[in-house]
């Protein structure tokens, strides 16, 4: 997690002075827009596993994320089961639906935009199967009732939240510093950069990108849930509508994919982006997915290791030249 | 320790590779030529696990590994580099080594420090925190090696180490390999590069059109008119042979 350069840490200095701000500040109007944005990370880091360190890009993480917030609402709603127990199936059932549609697309052999379509169309298929079932509240969605307290894991302060988010975007971030330095980080990277050779050397990529599948399930579940118990209500459109993919991958795109604080850094920047040409040009709907467009297309044309890579550049620590016999 | 016995392979009508046999004994340096297409590649990816093949067997240490998984393949002991190096690039040459060395090293500290030990016997010691894609090419031959050595693996099998080096650095690569085998290790490898498989091998194989025609020692190869002829056309050996006497 440590800073490869000045640039670099500039830039994470940037994103925690940001953060940090907002407990001074007492804006609910902000801290309201962090939230959102927080729960984007989750998601972004999410897509960051598979894509970022596996290079599996995928334009359906919605599938994941929507099957956690279901199944934690489906659980709360129609079975009255606690919300903590919800809360660890809804990333249970993340895990799930990433294993499953991993198993199914490796086992085919799928790659690059094949990939990408064949879980974009999972999501799709599940938005419109959550739409038209009973038992996700169909078309109108699912409301959790409003009872606040450290059971329900609801809360009314919104600082609480956002401390309470702040922390488990901390967590996801140390878990996949620890994931990269790991053998199974190791073995994604190899898998990314040649699979052929990755097998050669003794990895079974089948099941590294499955299990890679399975863990970005899991985050994606988790930032389900939190978007559950932030505002207590889902509909399809809400949790499985392609906006939530285009996010996921957008983020970690623009922020440095495979990288620790690529994908919160470039979601912070992109969501202040998007809320200030909201403010800009009055509230045009629909107006900050353009901007997001003209940022990715600008990203992908001169910062292809996103803005983590270009503050790389600036300022490069001098490593120590121990050991060069 | 490798018996590789009758494989064969087509790909459409085309008999890449048919009936082949050859035996790898342990400790040894064997050498597998043929012209370009002759289907040398192909035995590779049917010994390794890569391809499966259509008849015939493959016996490693006494155990059948016929259609067997690369990665199974690999923890037997066993391992194959590629003909067009490909380092993972964003790890350095020390990582790079350790996605070898994890196989059977799951602690990152531990298949470090053997990734290190490994870069340093292959003369890569001032390398290892280089990123893996600002190496060269005889850089890149090397990282390939050291890759395959971290698995532990006993038998390697090379595809075209020495293509694309320049002299010296193929004599210093033909040094490591004798330095490795030496070592306790066993080498099957195709070769063009004729400087190190007369060096190196003990005994070579030569392929052409799919089919095992010779097999002896390099110098008893050179001469056999069935080789001559298939790197140099029909009727080139006796040619040969008459240029000597004239």
């Amino acid at each position: 997690m440590k800073p490869q350069s000045m640039g670099q840490a500039v830039l994470i200095g940037l994103a925690l002075i940001y953060l940090a701000s907002l407990y001074f500040m007492s804006s609910p109007v902000w801290m309201g827009f962090t939230i959102n944005a927080l729960i984007v990370a989750v998601v972004a880091l999410a897509w960051n596993i598979t894509g970022g360190f596996g290079g599996m890009a995928s334009f359906g993480h919605a599938a994941m994320y929507g099957t956690g917030a279901y199944a934690s609402a489906i659980l709360q709603v129609q079975y009255g089961i606690n919300a903590w127990i919800a809360f660890a199936a809804g990333i249970v059932a993340g895990a799930a639906m990433g294993a499953f549609i991993g198993a199914l697309a490796f086992r085919y052999g799928l790659k690059g935009s094949y990939f990408a379509l064949v879980t974009l169309a999972f999501a799709e298929v599940l938005r419109i199967c959550a739409s038209s079932f009973a038992i996700t509240g169909g078309g109108s969605g699912l409301q959790l009732r409003l009872e606040p307290g450290l059971s329900t894991l609801q809360f009314n302060e919104r600082a609480v939240v956002y401390t309470i988010l702040l922390v488990i975007v901390a967590l996801v971030m140390a878990l996949t510093a620890w994931l990269k330095y790991s053998r199974f980080g190791a073995y994604l990277i190899a898998v990314r950069e040649n699979e052929d050779a990755a097998r050669a050397l003794g990895i079974d990529t089948y099941r590294i990108k499955v299990k890679a599948m399975a863990i970005s399930g899991a985050f994606a579940g988790l930032a389900g849930v939190l978007y559950l118990q932030v505002w207590l209500f889902i509909d399809s459109a809400v949790v499985y509508g392609s906006a939530v993919s285009i996010e996921a991958l957008i983020g970690p795109i623009i922020g440095g994919a495979g990288t620790v604080w690529g994908p919160l850094i470039g979601t912070l920047g992109l969501h202040l982006l998007g809320e200030g040409a909201k403010h800009l040009l009055h509230n045009a709907p629909g107006l900050n997915f353009v901007l997001y467009a003209v940022v990715l297309i600008c990203a992908l044309r001169f910062l292809p290791q996103g803005l983590m890579g270009l503050a790389a550049r600036i300022g490069t620590f001098r490593k120590k030249d121990d050991d060069n016999a | 320790m490798l018996e590789v016995r009758n494989l064969s392979k087509s790909f459409g009508g085309l008999k890449a590779v048919s009936d082949a046999s050859l035996d790898v004994p342990e400790g040894g340096i064997v050498g597998l030529l043929g012209p370009n297409g002759a289907g040398k590649t192909t035995c590779f990816t049917m010994i390794a696990g890569f391809t499966k093949p259509d008849h015939g067997s493959v016996r490693f240490n006494g155990q059948d590994v016929t259609g067997l998984p690369p990665h199974r393949i690999c923890a037997m002991g066993m391992i194959r580099t590629f003909q067009i190096v490909q380092p993972f690039a964003g790890l350095t040459v020390q990582e790079n080594i350790a996605v070898g060395a994890y196989l059977h090293h799951h602690d990152r500290a531990e298949a470090m420090a053997v990734a290190r030990q490994v870069g340093k016997r292959l003369g890569m010691g001032a390398m290892l925190d280089r990123p893996a894609s600002s190496l060269t090419i005889a850089g890149r031959k090397r990282l390939e090696l050291a890759r395959a050595l971290a698995t532990g693996a006993k038998l390697l099998l090379l595809d075209e180490v020495m293509a694309g080096l320049i002299p010296s650095e193929v004599s210093e690569i033909v040094g490591i390999i004798r330095q490795i085998r030496d070592e306790g290790h066993t080498f099957l490898m195709i070769e063009h590069v004729m400087q190190a498989v007369m060096s190196l091998a003990e005994t070579a194989y030569v392929l052409n059109h799919g089919k095992m025609i010779a097999h002896g020692t390099p110098r008893e190869l050179v001469q056999d008119p069935g080789v001559v002829e298939a790197y140099l056309g029909h009727g080139a050996a006796a040619r040969l042979q008459e240029g000597h006497h004239a």
